[in-house]
């Protein structure tokens, strides 16, 4: 009896010696980074919040709602052009912002530095401008078949403008876009390829270097869409030389409403702005106008400064935790979170790409992904479910949505450990 | 009362003695999989109601001036509430479908399920149950 007991003891001393182990791994503090979310401690129909759902919005740290107080209480004023303490205080820390973007993303310059409205109007200030300047009649469009709306919708428009063609860019079924497949679809009408970092619905990292270097020896120019990476993994703009990137603010820990254009300079330089109004003239008569210089050119009308200055702070707070730090944290959730849900009966992984963000999608056998996230949402467990804005992966699929799970670094083990309860009762309740 | 009030009220009798959410969609997925699913050749483009998360069929039919609801959906807890809104509504006379006030879903806590954010496809199956109340109408009338 006595022997017994010892032996419990000491299963328990090795556990959680275990425990403290992998926690002196990790590189990040989670209790204190979620002490940093005041929203996390929210309680929905009285449980605890797990929040899921962050491929889709992400939550705020006290630093960025902070930041947005401090503009309004403090300095709020219509920047540039402003002869008062005020403005000029605001417009300091706009171009600040711009900085922190630049050095966050490894721009050669903060002129290649656009704020926009998010990264679907980013997108849509590239298809209009670039597709204004270079693409013509019967020219090609390469999109990957795995692509957000917001990064094909903006193509085919442009094209159905110009006359000009979008040609799909297929993945495998592993959810992997394939670099000789891109080879066969390129040819001489070839203008532009829009891909993503990484797929929304799939998690899929893409091997974004090598694609854009088979397009420069083409003379093809290459946006990258960043919405779900800059938040995940390292980001360099130079490195993997890219033409043009977008992300969102608020995928990135930031506000809602502001977004992230780069471009090379001298393409931006080249192409005609996107919006007319204030701030991107230079000087205006009724017979002409002459447009202001990069990055103003591109920022017609006040620019959302508040916002702004507040995603910098964003990207301070997760620079000063370590986008590496970060990158290594959620792939341990991944796979924590896929060794647990492959053992939930009928589970069927959507998206197995060897090369993931923290992003699971998945469906189970005779479930409809509504009723699982009507079921869990019950259990204060947010995950998103259908097709996520990406209709050409469900018809690669022939399914009509998916449950996705996509974690954050200040999700935990626990929280996934829920999700797989929840799920068990999910599928016990529907059997 | 009416007889779309009654009706409603009946459910709301029903869904009283849960109390809790897991009895209420437990009730709801049953109901989801008793009513009959519609044939795959019913299911035409013409009457499907889109949603993005879910999708609803809604097909009617005129009969001796009542309108009779045949309907199914792609998920269950949808589904169920399809069922219930067929139970309400079908065999009644047009006018009478077209006025409904459907109120039963909120006082069964299912209010959720009918927001319009919801794009489960159910609010505008409600929409299109009205509308086939209002064009049977003018039918009748002329």
């Amino acid at each position: 009896m006595q022997a017994k007991y010892l032996d419990k003891i000491i299963v328990t001393f090795v556990l959680e010696l275990n425990k403290e182990l992998i926690t002196s791994e990790m590189s990040i503090d989670i209790q204190k980074i979620r002490s940093d979310f005041p929203i996390l401690a929210e309680k929905i129909y009285n449980k605890p919040l797990v929040y899921f759902d962050n491929a889709a919005t992400t939550q705020k740290p006290q630093v960025v709602l902070d930041k947005l107080i401090e503009v309004y209480t403090k300095y709020n004023s219509n920047i540039h052009r402003g002869v008062h303490f005020m403005s000029n205080k605001a417009t300091v820390e706009t171009e600040e912002a711009r900085n922190v973007v630049q050095k966050f993303i490894n721009a050669n310059q903060s002129c290649e530095i656009i704020f926009a409205r998010g990264a679907t109007e980013g997108i849509n200030l590239i298809a209009q401008s670039f597709g204004e300047k270079y693409i013509f009649e019967n020219d090609e469009i390469i999109v990957s078949e795995m692509e957000h709306h917001s990064n094909l919708v903006p193509w085919q428009m442009m094209a159905q403008k110009k006359k000009a063609k979008v040609i799909k860019w297929e993945f495998t079924d592993a959810g992997e876009l394939e670099l000789d497949t891109l080879k066969n679809l390129i040819t001489s009408k070839t203008k532009i390829i829009a891909v993503n970092h990484v797929s929304n619905s799939l998690g899929t990292i893409n091997p974004v270097k090598e694609i854009i270097e088979i397009a420069h020896q083409h003379n093809i120019k290459v946006l990258i869409d960043g919405a779900q990476a800059v938040q995940h993994i390292k980001t360099d703009v130079q490195d993997m030389d890219c033409d043009f990137y977008v992300f969102s603010g608020h995928k990135i820990y930031g506000p809602t409403g502001i977004g992230v254009v780069y471009g090379k300079e001298h393409l931006l330089e080249e192409m005609p702005p996107y919006q007319g109004g204030g701030e991107m003239i230079e000087n205006v008569s009724f017979e002409e106008t002459t447009f202001n210089k990069l990055p103003f050119k591109f920022e017609a009308g006040t620019p959302n400064y508040a916002d702004t200055i507040a995603l910098a702070a964003a990207i301070k707070y997760i620079s000063e935790i370590g986008i590496d730090n970060i990158a290594a944290y959620e792939s341990e959730l991944l796979h924590y979170g896929e060794g647990k849900l492959k053992n939930i009966p009928g589970l069927k992984f959507i998206g197995t790409a060897k090369n993931k963000t923290s992003v699971i999608s998945f469906n189970i056998d005779g479930l409809h992904s509504y009723d699982v996230g009507m079921i869990l949402d019950k259990m204060g467990i947010a995950v998103r479910t259908g097709t996520h804005c990406t209709e050409p992966v469900m018809i690669h699929y022939g399914i009509t949505g998916t449950v996705r799970a996509s974690f954050a670094f200040y999700n935990t083990k626990e929280e996934i450990d829920k999700l797989y309860d929840g799920l068990l009762k999910v599928v016990e309740m529907f059997a | 009362m009416s007889e779309v009030n009654k009706r409603q009220d009946e459910i709301v009798e029903e869904f009283s003695v849960f109390d809790d959410w897991m009895d209420r969609y437990s009730y709801l997925i049953d109901l989801g999989k008793e009513l009959n699913a519609l044939p795959e050749d019913k299911k035409s483009p013409q009457i499907l109601i889109k949603g993005c998360q879910s999708q609803v069929w809604l097909s009617s039919e005129l009969k001796d001036g009542k309108i009779y609801f045949e309907a199914d959906s792609d998920a269950i807890i949808t589904k169920g509430i399809v069922a219930l809104l067929i139970r309400v509504t079908s065999g009644l006379e047009p006018q009478e479908i077209m006025n409904a006030e459907l109120y039963f879903i909120d006082k069964i806590g299912l209010r959720e399920n009918l927001s319009p954010t919801r794009s489960n496809g159910l609010v505008a199956m409600v929409k299109q149950m009205k509308m086939y109340g209002l064009a049977y109408h003018t039918k009748l009338n002329n």
